[in-house]
């Protein structure tokens, strides 16, 4: 393969694995928006979904397509109940304990969930076809479809939901600030809330997909994907929701291009480095705004 | 002789007799060969968790890439003691000048970011020097490195321990630590004051970085191989875990908090799968119940066998 369509296939293999950083990104990037928390057990509620999704297909013989709405309805409601049990209750304590209480929160998730299923990883079905299409010369895979397909829907359904309802609306109120959004009689905790469960969900369909893509699963899989996730959201801009997306997506080629022309070992120092580099020349991220510190 | 310093030589004897009893104990036998390297882990432990609280505790600059500084401090202590048959004291000098001049490096650009965004860079840089570390096969790569020789014992760790801690102490009792104080509370108060805050941030994390590193290469003389893995960034969590369980800016809870941690983990070491259910739990529950930590801002030598000597001084207060 000539280096050219080296370089088409890899930017087709990240943006299919883009897609699902995005995923991701968007529930950090909501809830951070939200309520300035690095919430790290997000990528654990990831992998929780990816086992939810794992058991709606082979135990209870599921096709993909309704493991994966009960995978978004199971997660959705644990990242509620993890938000109404583990961070309420710190609401106004030091943003480093609500840090602390997140990094107690994802062991819990991790070390739980491998108590119940074994550390072993467990072979995802293969429920869609891999039979990929190929578009001039270059092989697209089932998987790598399916996962886009999937985000993009995922994407309009956020952008509709943040943007014309009035549910939205309150996310974007509470988001902007939380104190007036309560003034104007919109219930903060509950918008907090409800931002969890749709950050969540995303992340499950993420880890569905993922499950998909790589055929593999296990408990502590959630770390790594919610790291990168994380310096996905910052690339786009922490708190804006089209960041997120973009940072996933830019994040994905990133890796797929280091992985596919260096080495794979350096994917992940890539993704670090990209984070730095954001950090120390546009903080804001591409699609944030910079603000101005006030005394 | 100041009053100062007469606390000083209560905490160094205070030291020495328990350095004599532990010792003591394991030399006669009474301790077991698992706890005994967990005593050891944890005297390493209490340097890495008070080294860790001078740069979150007291300058207040969220790191979480502690490990990486240790990561650092272990190969290149490994290296000259190992390829190039120096004394354990060289490669604890070696690893922790290099892991304090990476700090440095790192530190310098890194620390004009704030709150989350530099945890997030540090726990990024901590990755990347792992990573580094993965791809460099002069030191055995992502196998690790092997043959390293047996040269950690428990007067080495006891007596970088007091050092450790003395030299923390000091510098936070000095103008500079004074400094670092003043950042943490508010940085830009402090600048206003004519505080060089990016000239201490730096000297912080930099001193942080150093004991890391020396820690680092204690902690590779324990056994006969270290790997990239035994330096991710879940240990930079774990030892902030130590540091915020103890409580942030106390040095006592910083020891406090490695020996609970340590103890703990080793204690829990036969049912793996509950001790970490258990630790979640019992980390979630402290941030409800006491998110100041154990000894929050607060000192052994604050309370009762030293308050009497407050007194005496007509209690000077910090």
């Amino acid at each position: 393969m000539d280096f050219g369509s080296l370089l088409v296939q890899q930017l087709i293999n990240g943006v299919s694995l883009g897609s699902i950083y995005a995923l991701i990104a968007l529930g950090y990037t909501m809830v951070y928006g939200i309520i300035k928390l690095i919430n790290f057990a997000h990528g654990d509620i990831y992998m929780v979904g990816a086992y939810v999704g794992f058991f709606a297909i082979t135990t209870l013989g599921w096709g993909i397509f309704p493991a994966l709405l009960v995978s978004m309805a199971v997660t959705g409601l644990l990242g509620m109940v993890v938000e109404r049990l583990a961070y309420k209750p710190l609401r106004h304590a030091p943003r480093i304990s609500v840090l602390i209480t997140a990094i107690g929160v994802s062991f819990f998730l991790e070390y739980a969930t491998m108590y119940f299923v074994t550390p072993t990883p467990r072979t995802f079905p293969d429920v869609f076809s891999s039979a990929g299409i190929t578009v001039g010369g270059f092989v697209v895979n089932g998987q790598q479809l399916l996962s886009f397909a999937i985000t993009l829907v995922l994407m309009v359904i956020l952008t509709y939901i943040v943007q014309k309802t009035k549910i939205g609306k309150a996310m974007r109120a509470v988001s902007f600030d939380t104190e007036t959004a309560q003034l104007m009689g919109i219930d903060a905790d509950r918008v907090i809330s409800i931002t969890f469960g749709i950050g969540s969900a995303l992340a499950a369909a993420g880890g569905v997909l993922v499950g998909v893509y790589y055929n593999s699963i296990d408990p502590l899989m959630g770390i790594m994907p919610g790291l990168k996730a994380f310096v996905a959201a910052v690339l786009g801009g922490i708190g804006v929701i089209p960041g997120a997306m973009a940072g996933g997506l830019i994040l994905g080629v990133v890796e797929s291009l280091v992985s596919g022309f260096l080495s794979s070992t350096f994917r992940d120092a890539a993704a670090f480095a990209i984070l730095i580099l954001v950090l120390l020349f546009r903080p804001a991220g591409i699609f944030g705004k910079n603000t101005q510190e006030k005394v | 002789m100041n009053s100062v310093q007469k606390n000083d030589l209560r905490l160094l004897v205070l030291g020495v007799v328990l350095f004599a009893v532990i010792e003591g104990a394991m030399e006669g036998g009474f301790i077991g060969s698992f706890w005994k390297l967990n005593i050891i882990l944890i005297g390493i432990n209490i340097i890495l968790s008070a080294s860790l609280n001078l740069i979150n505790g007291y300058t207040g600059q969220f790191s979480l890439g502690h490990a990486g500084f240790m990561a650092v401090g272990a190969y290149v202590a490994v290296i000259l003691t190992t390829n190039f048959h120096l004394p354990l004291i060289a490669g604890m000098v070696g690893g922790g000048l290099a892991a304090a001049a990476l700090g440095f490096l790192i530190g310098l650009p890194t620390l004009r970011l704030n709150g989350d965004y530099l945890a997030i860079a540090t726990l990024g840089l901590g990755e990347i020097i792992r990573i580094v570390i993965m791809n460099i096969q002069y030191v055995g790569g992502a196998a690790g490195f092997s043959g390293i020789p047996h040269l950690t014992t428990f007067p080495w760790v006891f007596a970088t321990m007091l050092v450790t801690l003395f030299a923390i102490k000091n510098f936070v009792n000095s103008n500079h630590g004074r400094a670092c104080i003043a950042i943490r509370e508010n940085e830009i108060a402090a600048a206003a004051m004519g505080v060089n805050t990016t000239k201490y941030k730096v000297m912080a994390f930099t001193i942080g970085a150093a004991f890391a590193g020396v820690a680092g290469a204690l902690f590779a003389h324990c056994f006969y191989i270290i790997s990239p893995g035994s330096f991710t960034f879940m240990q930079s969590f774990n030892y902030l875990i130590m540091v915020v369980l103890g409580g942030l800016g106390s040095l006592t809870g910083s020891i406090a908090g490695a020996f609970v941690v340590t103890a703990l983990s080793a204690a829990l070491a036969d049912w793996p799968e509950f001790r970490m259910i258990i630790y979640a739990l019992a980390l979630i529950f402290l941030m409800f119940y006491r998110p100041q930590g154990l000894f929050g801002y607060v000192e052994l030598t604050k309370l009762a066998p030293f308050s009497r000597l407050r007194a005496l001084k007509g209690g000077r207060e910090e």
